[in-house]
């Protein structure tokens, strides 16, 4: 079992706010995130995958075929939109890092390439320098339980 | 349990080929990296131990002894060597970074005599690497 790790960027700009709060209680929850026109990010997503090397090519999986599918489900969703006002998926759910890294997640999860036994492992998404999340999926990845 | 790691730096070239394939296969499976004068990479290996504090030390090893094991494991093998030519393990395998990773992983755990060798993670470049437990 081998673990391959693509590092991708992308840019966009959100605003932390639920409609279902009044203005002082989403001010008060999301402080300046809460700012009205949305503040952006330069995001740096990982993508790891987990599997066997294919004795034919030496390889886990195709990279480009990884790129070209991070790209198409990720890279051109998200890169220079505002999440809020630009992407299905956020109309109703906060584009917090946190949801977006789930989102990502369930974006690749069904479509990553490899042959038999690759699988997605975890996604990591840096907001800022100082913070980043990270989701395995609802099974718990083996990673976490051997990540140092 | 603590987890110490070690970081080494080491520069190679190697190009993708599978001999059982033909060369336009070989060259659709594995794009410019097929190139047969090779092309090289600055690699960053992560060494990770798994080990117990010695209480006499505060260490889990001496990471001098680490170092040295790098070196002549690692480093005196790989550096400025061009792989697939060089390196006998390559003469029959391709050295993409997952096979270099666990090459890597098979010459260093025999040697380690304190702790657990835990994970080799090497990066071929900031954005790519792989990570190696050992199974």
């Amino acid at each position: 079992m081998i673990y391959l790790t693509r590092r991708y960027r992308f840019s966009a700009s959100h605003r932390l706010h639920r409609d279902a709060l009044s203005e002082e209680e989403n001010a008060r929850l999301y402080g300046k995130c809460n700012s009205p026109y949305g503040h952006g990010h330069n995001y740096v997503l990982e993508v790891t995958l987990a599997g066997p090397v294919d004795p034919a090519t030496g390889m886990l999986c195709d990279l480009s075929q990884l790129d070209a599918t991070v790209d198409r489900e990720v890279i051109q969703r998200f890169d220079h939109t505002h999440l809020n006002l630009d992407v299905e998926n956020f109309r109703s759910r906060v584009p917090t890092t946190e949801n977006l890294c789930v989102e990502i997640f369930r974006l690749l999860e069904t479509k990553v390439p490899g042959g038999d036994g690759v699988r997605l492992e975890r996604v990591r998404l840096e907001e800022t320098s100082s913070n980043y999340f990270e989701y395995e999926g609802e099974h718990a990845g083996a990673l976490s339980r051997r990540r140092v | 349990m603590i987890y110490v790691t070690r970081k080494a730096e080491f520069s190679a070239s190697h190009y993708y080929h599978n001999p059982s394939l033909s060369p336009e296969e070989n060259r659709r499976m594995f794009g410019k990296c097929n190139n047969p004068h090779g092309h090289g990479h600055n690699y960053t290996l992560e060494v990770t131990v798994a080990g117990e504090i010695d209480p006499a030390t505060g260490m889990v090893l001496d990471l001098k002894d680490l170092k040295r094991i790098l070196e002549a494991e690692v480093i005196q093998l790989m550096d400025h060597k061009f792989l697939n030519k060089e390196v006998p393990a390559f003469a029959s395998k391709i050295p993409t970074t997952e096979n270099i990773a666990i090459e890597i992983w098979n010459l260093l755990a025999p040697k380690l005599t304190v702790g657990r060798l835990h994970r080799i993670r090497l990066y071929e470049t900031p954005d790519l690497f792989v990570d190696y437990y050992g199974d």
